[in-house]
């Protein structure tokens, strides 16, 4: 029993560690100010607290501009995969049709697809359809990417409600669509929530079809690929920081309504 | 309140029978049973009734209304399932209120409705919980609530005490009995336990393979079976059977000559367990007995008889050991005779 815990807590301990390591050492670089980033060993508090580098960065010329892209491209993104997503996952759960199980094959092979290969033909077709160095092309594309993860985790969410569940609907009262917006949608709300979040991630960390489809329009994390090469490193931690921050608040801000709704544990 | 009548149903399901041209006729206000093994087809009967699942023929009337084509909510019925389905982001108290709502029922008749059903499954603490703060048996009152709530004209139930617990079935038995006894609605009722039909029901539909071989009530369909599968399904332990060879109109059991009845060369006897007496060895056959059960309210001996395994229910004070003979007698006004080939009922001859 005392073994099996501290194997647990270990286990937890690990994890905790493997996700916030990373970021605490980013962090200290961001607001530790040079001193802090040159010293070894690392101090466990900064050397001296600045938010110099974090404004420097903000300073630069045109970021804030790369944010609102990233977060254009992110918006699109997340609706075109949950508005094309869920609906294929609720087929693929409830209704037995021909090459059901071809599609979701299909769909998971979009991303064994190498975006390298794609990325020459998808630019000069986004030149002639004048989608080329914009937000919406960049989300148009990261959608793609997200489309497998929004199909295939909205399908198990949709298989784990019973689908008495909707008969029940329907027998007291409920039509077709009724029943869906009235019980299963309620139901699966934190699992898309979660799968929402999950796309807006992908896309607010995807660089390469970013810096590929964009010229002067770059999304955040294209932007920083090509600024920050040339920049001292407490920069470069600030510009990291700060593409981290939007992610962890947003996981955050959900967090509740992902675990504890209802008690029922989300997928 | 409507009578519900299933006129010819069949369902197919490719090559598989599922129903054979099913008809069975549910009165007002009745509760019929419909009993049977897993796989006889009760359960899709019960669904095509609902509307969730269409036949491949026949029809089915509620309440003389030919409900082809008619979707689930229109039909005017409540269904209790087996795992509840009782919707688990809402409270108990929207639950019961949810039939009622979506008919557009004003505030004070859903607040009466539902503190009526509720008081009737005595689930007024309950309320204001989630489904996932209760029991198993809490929320198989909430269902039945639900069901209730509505005022359906008919009610159908799927096996809605199987995943209960022993004691909390006998008890919900009893309740959902004097609450369907009360509210007076049609009800339909589907079990694979025969004490459950028995103790719930007006009547009894016996199923097996997509066909119904006996619809009549608990006490006759107990006592006069219509074919040697109803009367092997119903009764606990069930009954025994004895394949005999008929001469001279007569079965040899024995020192017994039992009056067989005529038209037929072979029969089965079959004999209740609390049928059998004791007897005398000059007016009785020879029991073997293996296993002695005492079961408190009877003895239940288990052992063999003209080469075949038999069960017998004797007073609780007779333990006879194991490899003790005992002789019995059937209790004649009592017993059953099949046809050997076809399992159908013999005219009573006694």
């Amino acid at each position: 029993m005392t073994l099996r815990r501290a194997v647990f807590l270990a286990g937890v301990a690990t994890l905790c560690a493997w996700v916030l390591v990373p970021i605490y050492l980013i962090a200290l670089g961001a607001i530790g100010g040079t001193e802090t980033v040159n010293a070894w060993p690392k101090p466990f508090l900064p050397v001296t607290w600045t938010l110099a580098a974090l404004r420097q960065f903000m300073n630069i010329a045109g970021v804030w501009m790369s944010v609102l892209y990233s977060v254009e491209a992110a918006g699109l993104c997340m609706l075109i995969a949950i508005a094309l997503g869920a609906p294929a996952g609720y087929a693929l759960a409830r209704y037995r049709f021909r090459g059901a199980t071809g599609f979701r094959l299909f769909v998971l092979l979009t991303r064994a697809f190498p975006v390298a290969i794609l990325a020459l033909p998808l630019a000069v077709s986004f030149i002639r359809l004048g989608l080329y160095d914009s937000p919406i092309g960049v989300g148009l594309m990261h959608s793609v990417l997200a489309m497998p993860f929004a199909v295939l985790i909205s399908a198990s969410l949709f298989q784990a409600i019973p689908r008495e569940l909707e008969e029940a609907a329907w027998i007291f009262g409920c039509s077709g669509p009724s029943a869906f917006f009235r019980v299963v949608l309620p139901i699966a709300l934190p699992g898309i929530t979660a799968t929402a979040i999950f796309a807006f991630v992908i896309s607010w960390n995807e660089v390469f079809a970013a810096s590929v489809l964009t010229v002067r329009h770059k999304t955040l994390t294209a932007y920083l690929l090509t600024v920050l090469s040339e920049s001292p490193l407490h920069t470069q931690f600030a510009g990291g920081f700060i593409l981290i921050v939007p992610s962890v608040l947003f996981i955050l801000l959900v967090r509740r309504q992902l675990f504890s709704m209802w008690g029922i544990a989300s997928r | 309140m409507a009578a519900i009548v299933i006129d010819q149903v069949g369902m197919r399901f490719g090559g598989t029978v599922a129903l054979a041209d099913v008809s069975l006729t549910v009165g007002d206000g009745e509760l019929v049973a419909l009993l049977g093994p897993s796989g006889c087809g009760k359960t899709t009967l019960l669904r095509i009734i609902a509307g969730l699942q269409i036949e491949t023929s026949g029809r089915v009337l509620i309440g003389d209304r030919d409900m082809s084509g008619v979707p689930p909510r229109r039909r005017g019925l409540a269904m209790v399932f087996q795992n509840y389905a009782v919707f688990p982001h809402m409270k108990v108290r929207d639950n019961v209120a949810f039939g009622l709502r979506m008919t557009g029922a004003d505030a004070a008749r859903i607040d009466r409705q539902v503190a009526r059903a509720a008081g009737l499954l005595h689930i007024e603490p309950l309320l204001d919980r989630y489904p996932a703060q209760l029991s198993g048996g809490q929320r198989q009152r909430v269902a039945v609530a639900r069901a209730l709530a509505v005022e359906p004209a008919v009610m159908l139930m799927d096996e809605p005490l199987s995943n209960l617990d022993a004691l909390l079935r006998l008890e919900m038995r009893a309740d959902l009995k004097t609450v369907l006894r009360e509210a007076g609605t049609t009800t339909l009722y589907v079990t694979h336990d025969q004490t459950e039909a028995m103790g719930l029901a007006d009547r009894i539909a016996v199923m097996a393979q997509g066909q119904i071989e006996q619809v009549a009530s608990p006490s006759d369909i107990y006592r006069y079976p219509a074919t040697r599968f109803v009367a092997g399904f119903l009764g606990s332990p069930p009954m025994n059977f004895l394949e005999l060879p008929v001469t001279e109109g007569a079965v040899v059991l024995g020192n017994l000559h039992l009056p067989a009845p005529p038209s037929a060369t072979r029969v089965v006897l079959g004999m209740r367990p609390e049928d059998l007496l004791l007897a005398e060895q000059q007016n009785g056959f020879a029991f073997t007995v293996q296993v002695t059960e005492p079961l408190g309210s009877h003895t239940l001996l288990t052992g063999q008889a003209e080469g075949v395994p038999l069960r017998v229910i004797v007073p609780p004070d007779l333990r006879p050991a194991s490899g003790a003979v005992l002789h019995l007698r059937p209790q004649l006004d009592r017993v059953c005779w099949f046809d050997a080939a076809s399992g159908a009922a013999l005219e009573h001859s006694a």
